[in-house]
């Protein structure tokens, strides 16, 4: 039977959803559940067509709680496992989010931002669920999120978020805006040895001496997938190593509670990863992400030619939040200006992390992000 | 020397686990009875079976279940056990959950995956209340009957779940109280062997709340009711199978052959595989 390409190693012409799409099926995606809503729906209707003709699973799911429940249900099944949406949807799926986390299963959700709240302009580009994306579910959790600024990123960054997905047992964002989801670009899709896959840690225990979570040095338990004999439980209820539920023990309420906590917080360093452009002599410093990074890139190479010593600090990982490379710009930037659309989200952040520099925020609702002369007067304003 | 008998149905459960939840009169337990019985009368592959349930007193027998088990979030066991089913449809999978769980929150997913056909195996526990939150109103508690939420009497009409399931496309259905032990397990058995998503509601007692509240204070005395009220009318119209204090209609409803969700997906997979081969 001849398959089709599961890898389309070339170069394209495609939009930021459908590079998304190709991500998940370069990193090893074999399940998507979803259900439809602008802007995230072209991931779905092109993962509908891709998924089955190499033999992977596509399924429309009844709404969002079922969609992300489904991923799970794959994902502890053994396959790799994402679902697309927008706010209204990854509103819907934050209790299950929650779910993932508890129950460590890695699984990559790809939230396109509109404007909100509510059904509020599903068309338009927003970045406001950067705080649903931290906080959204209850209780509390460490989380990853990735924010694309390019098409080309929209694919690579869907496969470094299955990759930490695997890596920390830990539901993975992509927290992409709709410009960025729906803007055209060319695409390099590199052949296979040169993507970089990582695949979640196996037990290495026979099944009777299997404790479904216990973890190793790195904090993160190797997990077994159903009908590999391992026989185990898991439940969204405080649980101790073996996964049996412990809802009255504090011990193990703190115990399994800092390690989700941990497992990333101790691995920041090689979770985060942020763009320094023209950083080092800076005496102001923009901090952006997605689209309205390209427009403060212009700002700041604009702000040089005209003498003025900016510089630009893209946040490409935005959770776990990079506030140590903030607190470097500290030592010498006079002022950082935070431009974002919404009404101020990672600001309060950067504001925490910059301490003493002073931070401006620039609000941009609707339309059109920032244009790089917005960003660049506030720059000329500033210095 | 001492020798340790075990039960003969002991490897079934997960006796870390053990003592259960539930309370004295409690028709969980014989829920899970039936349930492990089945397993054991076919002889099924415990490594290859996967229960799965939603929240609530019965949401607790996936842990008890010495298969590969996940306890879900309330209403979502119906959804996750979707996402098993396709990602290895080797497995056999199972939702043992309540009737809150089922209907009320996780209603949209029983009618969709009943539509869809997903190769799943539910069984309900119908206690006709939410005992695991302290006995509220829920789906199908009873017209007038009382609740802590519905203290001067249930206004509202309550489903009538067989039927709910026969027109959601379900390909198997029956009806069973926990006193029919024997043909509860037979039931399971069918259902066990069947292809697409089948449905066994089994009414059981909640004397600690539900009973105790509406005049039948004890698991004997809702046994009583179950004895004195039941009828089994095999293949009659779900519609019409009432669930009164006189009458209490029980019995295997619906038995029909349809394709699955997965059977059909995968052979779409190999139809667009062998269509590219010409081109
Ligand atoms: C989202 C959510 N809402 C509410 C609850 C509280 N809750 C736990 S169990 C339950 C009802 C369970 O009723 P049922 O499914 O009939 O199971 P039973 O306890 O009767 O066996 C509720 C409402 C919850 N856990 N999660
Ligand atoms: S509250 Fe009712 S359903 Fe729950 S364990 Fe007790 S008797 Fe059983
Ligand atoms: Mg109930």
């Amino acid at each position: 039977m001849a398959k089709k390409e599961a890898l389309l190693t070339g170069t394209h012409f495609m939009n930021g959803d459908i590079a998304c799409a190709e991500g998940a099926i370069a990193a090893g995606c074999s399940f998507f559940a979803g259900y439809p809503i602008t802007p995230a729906t072209e991931i779905a209707e092109h993962l509908s067509e891709r998924m089955p003709e190499i033999g992977r699973i596509y399924i429309q799911m009844e709404d969002e709680i079922a969609s992300i429940a489904a991923v799970i249900g794959a994902s502890y099944a053994g396959l790799k496992a994402m679902t697309a949406t927008s706010g209204p949807g990854f509103s819907l799926m934050q209790e299950n989010i929650g779910l993932a986390v508890m129950t460590e299963t890695p699984c990559v959700i790809v939230d396109i931002m509109r404007g909100g709240p509510s059904t509020g302009q599903p068309t338009m580009p927003g970045q406001q669920d950067v705080m649903q994306a931290r906080w959204g579910s209850h209780g509390d959790y460490e989380i990853i999120a990735l924010a694309p600024s390019s098409v080309q990123e929209m694919f690579d960054l869907t496969v470094e978020a299955f990759n930490l997905a695997e890596t920390y047992r830990v539901p993975t964002l992509l927290l992409a805006d709709e410009i960025v989801a729906h803007m055209w670009e060319k695409v390099v899709i590199p052949s296979a040895e040169k993507i970089r896959i990582v695949n979640r840690k196996k037990p290495n225990v026979s099944p009777e001496k299997y404790m479904p979570f216990m973890p190793d040095y790195d904090l993160v338990p190797p997990m077994a997938c159903f009908g590999e004999g391992y026989r185990f439980h898991a439940t969204g209820l405080t649980h101790d190593e073996y996964g049996y539920p412990k809802t009255s023990s504090s011990e193990v309420q703190e115990r399994l509670v800092k390690r989700l906590c941990d497992k990333i917080r101790r691995n920041t360093d090689k979770i985060i990863r942020v763009e320094e452009i023209m950083l080092d002599d800076a005496d102001i410093v923009v901090i952006a992400y997605g689209i309205v990074a390209r427009a403060a890139l212009s700002a700041v190479k604009k702000a040089r030619e005209k003498g003025i010593k900016a510089g630009l600090l893209r946040t490409i990982t935005l959770w776990p939040f990079p506030q140590n490379q903030i607190a470097k710009i500290e030592e010498h930037a006079k002022k950082i200006i935070v431009p974002e659309m919404n009404c101020g989200q990672m600001v309060r952040e950067v504001e925490r992390a910059a301490k003493s520099t002073l931070v401006v925020f620039l609000s941009k609702l609707g339309e059109e992000p920032h244009t790089p002369m917005e960003i660049f007067e506030a720059i000329r304003r500033n210095c | 020397m001492v020798q340790e008998i075990m039960h003969p149905l002991s490897k079934y459960l997960r006796e870390a686990m053990i003592p259960h939840i539930w309370c004295t009169g409690c028709g969980n337990g014989i829920i899970l009875n039936c349930f492990v019985h089945a397993v054991d009368e076919l002889e099924m592959d415990l490594d290859k079976l996967v229960v799965v349930s939603g929240i609530g007193c019965i949401g607790r027998s996936a842990g008890y279940t010495n298969a590969d088990s996940f306890h879900t979030t309330h209403g979502r066991a119906l959804a996750f056990a979707t996402g098993v089913k396709l990602a290895n449809p080797e497995l056999n999978v199972v939702v043992i959950s309540g009737d809150g769980d089922l209907f009320a929150i996780g209603g949209n997913h029983f009618i969709h995956a009943a539509r869809r056909n997903m190769g799943i195996k539910v069984i309900c526990a119908n206690n006709f209340n939410y005992g695991m939150t302290g006995g509220q109103q829920g789906p199908t508690t009873p017209l007038e009957a009382s609740t802590t939420t519905t203290p001067y009497g249930n206004i509202e009409h309550p489903f009538n779940l067989v039927h709910l399931a026969a027109a959601s496309g379900a390909t198997y259905v029956a009806r069973w109280t926990t006193l029919h032990v024997r043909r509860l397990t037979q039931s399971i058995k069918r259902m066990l062997q069947k292809e697409g998503f089948c449905f066994i509601e089994v009414v059981s007692p909640c004397p600690e709340i539900f009973g105790r509240r509406n005049k039948m204070r004890t698991g004997l005395e809702m046994m009583d009711w179950f004895k004195r009220a039941s009828v089994v009318e095999n293949f009659s119209d779900p519609s019409k199978a009432e669930i009164t204090p006189e009458k209490l209609v029980v019995g295997e409803f619906v038995n029909i052959e349809k394709v699955s969700y997965e059977k059909f997906l995968h052979e779409k997979i190999s139809q667009i595989n062998e269509r590219k081969v010409g081109w």
